[in-house]
């Protein structure tokens, strides 16, 4: 009966070695063809497992090395094709990788969906039936509970905004249509549909960007520490995770071979990147090159620049700043029980906007203006997420990106000119898509808007 | 008490509802009763003089595709029709039409009388005959008895009906029609659930006592216009409509007199329309509205009636006469019949099958205003296809339900069987998931294949709609494959059209798609051998222009269908569903859905319920298969 094909993370959820996307149905191989853009799955043998590089086709960046196993119906699970990529554990990854899989067509599987299938294919015994509508129920309810706790206050009332701002636009497309006489209301015309679409389009992509930042929150903030060698950093890291009880973890197997240690800065988690590098070497750039340096610097979200305040402003120092000019950063300007021979004024110049902090390291000198001033960064929206409404479900997100193309769709079809009935048509699909990421019911509420907005009668 | 004949169909009442499922049975070849308690109101028109609108006008159309006769008889006695949306895209273009009454009425009457099959007789039921849940006949008041085993109510408000204008209250139908009690009392002892609405009409004033000069007119298309497809003679002399306005006196009369309004005079009252509300109801509601339309629609040709639409009251006569006063135009104006609000009941829709047969009482059908809805579209929607699945019964064929996506017949039954209803129903294209498919332009094309199996389309029309079917085909098919090639000839007939040039080589079809292009444009550029007909060339053009559109449209639809096709057997027993919520449970036993499709939309059966009734329809048909 339902031909589309389902995808969803079918290992449990928490840190495991590994993770698991499963996609279950027609698709389930050209999907996976889009996401490993040199393999052809319709061609391999069924049951076989290959090592693969997994591209966004949107970006061509590579996002993970994974395993994938390939199983072509009707000899599977469901019965159907089935894909699972195996991924590295953590939820980072195996999200991404799902999220890219619905992004490709699959929708996400309901609770129990795999399941379900397999029975309606006939895989399952019928004696089981009972048993696979109890699963069915009690996956629901579960799923329901969650993503009650997931839903923050803030995102649902904002959400709720939207939709009564589309939902006042489509009832006035609507008595235009259904009332062509009423007069009281001004024709709707393609500038203002033009510009609400617009508007709820940016709330949309906002929402989308703070999953991005919603995951810095539930990641850490990648934090990179950065100087010319023997000027503290390793001093530096070291007082950030004994004070914070660090949590190390190692990521095997990857193209990289890193330690990331997870530290909580007054309520700010930090991640730091490439400790080990700093640890071993003291220096990042001398450990892995330039180029990867440079790629630290770009993964992360935060930027302690450390510098030597016994030693005069060099053009390494100059160089550390411009690298780090476009984004959060904090200077630390270190050894301050020794002879002050930087010149302050040169640092805060060349920091511009960023604050300049003072530190004895080895004296432990200056750690709680360094850590108020992460904190106020973090919370001073230099990092955007103090007041921050954040999504970062990917049921949520997947919603929100098809209320994006949905909107995209209404403002290309405005610019060809269609005529507004057809263009509303993508708007309520917004509306409705927005519903179901608050669980709202579409029964009927258009025209209970219609008729309390419009008087309208004969 | 006398055996008065046996029939295969009887039909209580003689409204818009009654009339077509008289018709339709008798097309297909059921002896058919028709009964009404007055002869001279056959598809009488107690409410607004006109036919059609956005939604409703494409239901007549539905309707004549079928075989209906709305259509056919308003086109032969309007007195002005207009195309609306027009400057909208062509998914919401309806006509309207305003109707000449009594010629409506008795053009409708003579078609009655010479449809073969058909019987006409006055008289008031006053019971349906009912042997072991089955319907058996209908016995009048004049006690006689009437046999059939298919009988279909289309008593619309007359069910306890209750005329009130300020504090005066009487139990009549309306325009003082008699009402019908005991029908209501049986249907209740017989288990029905009945509900309480309510609707009002405004006052009608006499022409020569308005100042047109201080009103705006309103007249019909000057293009000729016809709902049918069959209609070949238009009607050229229409007359027009007024516009005028109410204004802060009128307000104010209204808002000092609502405590002797019978709807606000605090009693309990039955749910009335909020899309077609009272002045006092807009006033109450909308206050900081500093005026309100009022159109002024004569009843027809022959008669100084002027309908005042906009005004539905049920205040005192006497306010109604001074809030007309403060009305620009009607100062003047003498009230020839009071506005007044009617109580009735209705039967609470989701008893009904698809079929619109009661799942009480088998052969009993109900139809029209009688189900919940308002409008005489509506009502004559019902009526075609329970008289339509009434005769199959009969006659042994198979039922015919149309779905949501196939006509907003499809949608107005399966909302009233599924959803049911808290306020008179009335259709909006917004109800309707694939508006888009759902033209006007397209009703035939729907629908006359249908019209044509059930035998009540002439080989005649079909002929012409199988032409028209095929010269659409050929046309589009010519477009898609002629290529356009850029000539300096064809760039200025571009450029005369506000376009861009064209740089290479285009089909025909892919300039068509451009915005500003028209078919007309495309005609000059690569003419058709011959002319082809007006409603060809729109199909063609609505077909090329908007196909990324009604493509998607059809993916739904398939999806919707697959659902639809997965059937839930009567027997079912939902206490036995294991894991369906409790809400989902009492609900599924109460609509009794036939479809999973069905199910899945009604309030409270919720994704994972669809889910767990997918599962326990599977294991049921395995263990059937398994068990042979």
């Amino acid at each position: 009966m339902e031909q589309d094909t389902i995808a969803a993370i079918s290992t449990p959820v928490g840190e495991g070695a590994i993770a698991i996307v499963r996609l279950s149905g027609e698709e389930a191989f050209t999907i996976a063809n889009r996401l490993f853009q040199t393999k052809d799955f319709q061609q391999v043998d069924s049951h076989t497992i290959h090592y693969g590089k997994l591209v966004d086709p949107k970006t061509n960046e590579l996002v993970e090395e994974v395993m994938v196993s390939v199983m072509r119906g009707p000899k599977t699970f469901t019965r159907e094709d089935i894909i699972e990529i195996n991924c590295h554990g953590g939820m980072v990854s195996v999200n991404r990788v799902l999220q890219l899989a619905l992004r490709e067509g699959a929708r996400l599987a309901e609770p129990g969906e795999f399941t379900k299938r397999a029975f309606l294919n006939g895989r399952i015994d019928l004696s089981q039936a009972e048993a696979v509508m109890d699963l069915i129920r009690s996956k629901t309810d579960r799923a329901m509970s969650v993503a009650l706790k997931q839903m923050d206050g803030r995102l649902s009332s904002l959400i709720r905004d939207l939709r009564q701002q589309l939902i006042e636009t489509v009832a006035h497309v609507e008595v235009n249509i259904d009332y062509p006489e009423y007069d009281d209301v001004e024709e709707m015309t393609h500038t203002v549909l033009t510009d609400k679409t617009t508007y709820v389009k940016t709330e949309v992509e906002k929402l989308l960007q703070t999953a991005k930042q919603g995951k810095i929150l539930r990641e850490g903030i990648g934090t990179a520490i950065i100087g010319k060698p023997n000027v503290g950093k390793s001093s530096l890291m070291n007082i950030l995770a004994h004070e914070n009880k660090a949590i190390v973890t190692e990521i095997p197997g990857t193209t990289r071979d890193v330690i990331e240690e997870y530290v909580n800065v007054r309520g700010v988690p930090l991640r730091l990147i490439d400790t080990a590098g700093i640890r071993e070497t003291e220096d990042i750039v001398e450990k892995i090159g330039v180029e990867r340096s440079r790629q630290a610097l770009q993964e992360a979200d935060l930027i302690l620049l450390v510098l030597n305040g016994n030693e005069s402003f060099t053009e390494e120092d100059a160089a550390l700043f411009e690298a780090a000019k476009d984004m959060d950063f904090i200077a630390i300007v270190n050894k301050s029980d020794l002879e002050m021979k930087l010149d302050l004024d040169q640092v805060r110049q060349a920091a511009g906007d960023a604050p300049v902090i003072t530190t004895s390291l080895i004296h432990e000198q200056g750690i709680d203006e360094l850590e108020s001033a992460i904190g106020d960064t973090f919370f001073d929206g230099s990092i955007d997420s103090g007041d921050l409404t954040y999504v970062s479900n990917v049921r949520h997100i997947q919603l929100l990106e098809q209320a994006e193309t949905a909107l995209q769709d209404a403002l290309e079809a405005m610019e060809n000119d269609m005529p507004l009935d057809l263009v509303q048509i993508d708007i309520t699909r917004t509306w409705e898509l927005l519903g179901e990421i608050i669980g709202e019911d579409v029964n009927d509420s258009l025209i209970d808007q219609l008729f309390s907005q419009f008087c309208l009668g004969k | 008490m006398y055996d008065a004949g046996r029939y295969d169909v009887i039909v209580i009442g003689a409204g818009h509802a009654g009339v077509e499922a008289g018709l339709a049975a008798a097309k297909r070849g059921a002896k058919t009763l028709m009964l009404t308690l007055n002869l001279d109101l056959i598809a009488f028109m107690p409410c607004n003089p006109s036919v059609g609108g956005p939604a409703k006008g494409v239901v007549v159309r539905e309707i004549d595709a079928l075989g209906g006769h709305m259509g056919k008889t308003i086109d032969k006695t309007h007195i002005q029709m207009k195309l609306l949306n027009t400057s909208k895209g062509p998914a919401v273009r309806a006509l309207r039409a305003q109707a000449d009454k009594v010629l409506y009425q008795q053009e409708m009457k003579y078609v009655i009388e010479n449809q073969e099959n058909l019987t006409l007789r006055q008289g008031m039921v006053e019971k349906l005959l009912i042997e072991d849940d089955q319907i058996k006949g209908v016995m009048t008041e004049t006690k006689a008895c009437y046999y059939a085993d298919q009988v279909i109510v289309t008593t619309g408000t007359f069910m306890r009906g209750k005329v009130l204008i300020g504090d005066i209250e009487y139990e009549s139908g309306p325009n003082n029609q008699r009402p019908t009690i005991l029908l209501s009392e049986q249907l209740e002892e017989l288990g029905f659930e009945l509900v309480r609405f309510k609707t009002g009409t405004p006052m009608r004033v006499n022409s020569h006592t308005i100042d047109y000069s201080k009103t705006e007119i309103q007249p019909g298309d000057e293009v000729p216009r016809a709902f049918s497809y069959e209609t070949t003679e238009f009607i050229t002399d229409q007359i027009p409509c007024w516009l005028t306005y109410t204004g802060e006196v009128t307000h104010q009369i209204i808002d000092e007199n609502l405590q002797k309004s019978a709807m606000y005079s605090g009693a309990e009252r039955g749910a009335g329309p909020r899309y077609c509300p009272s002045i006092e109801d807009k006033i109450v509601r909308f206050n900081d509205k500093p005026r309100h339309q009022v159109f002024l629609e004569p009843e027809g040709r022959k008669t100084d009636e002027v309908y005042v639409q906009g005004l539905s009251t049920s205040l005192p006569e006497y306010v109604q006469k001074k809030l007309l006063e403060t009305v620009p135009g009607l100062e003047n104006a003498e009230i020839m019949r009071a506005g007044y609000a009617i109580e009735y009941d209705a039967v609470v829709p989701t008893q009904l099958w698809p079929t619109l047969e009661t799942k009480k009482i088998a052969g009993l059908y109900t139809a029209g205003q009688i189900n919940g809805t308002s409008g005489y579209e509506e009502a004559a929607a019902q009526g075609i296809m329970a008289g339509i699945n009434a005769a199959a019964q009969a006659l042994d064929k198979e039922p015919l339900i149309l779905d949501r996506s196939q006509a907003y017949i499809g949608v107005l039954i399966d909302d009233l069987v599924t959803k049911g209803t808290d306020e008179p129903y009335r259709l909006l294209t917004s109800r309707a998931e694939y508006r888009l498919l759902l033209r006007h332009d397209n009703a035939d094309l729907r629908l006359t294949d249908i019209g044509y199996d059930m035998e009540m389309i002439t080989e005649e029309r079909y002929a012409m709609f199988n032409r028209k079917k095929d010269l659409i085909q050929d046309e589009i098919a010519r477009l898609e494959k002629t290529r356009i090639k850029p000539t300096k000839e064809i760039q200025e007939i571009i450029e005369e059209i506000g376009g861009s040039q064209l740089k290479d080589g285009i089909l025909a079809a892919d300039l068509l798609r451009r915005p500003e292009v028209k078919y007309d444009t495309i005609k000059r550029i690569v003419p058709t051998e011959d002319q082809l007909p007006e409603d060809v060339e729109e199909q063609v053009e609505i077909h090329i222009k908007y196909e990324g559109y009604i493509k998607k449209s059809n993916q739904q639809v398939e999806k919707m269908r697959k659902m639809e096709n997965k059937l839930i057997p009567d027997h079912i027993n939902y206490d036995e569903v294991h894991g369906l919520a409790t809400e989902a449970q009492d609900k599924l036993k109460e609509v009794r859905p036939l479809s999973v499709g069905q199910a899945s939309r009604i309030a409270g059966v919720n994704p994972a319920d669809v889910s767990i009734l997918l599962v326990y329809l599977e294991q049921g048909m395995r263990s059937k298969v398994s068990n042979e």
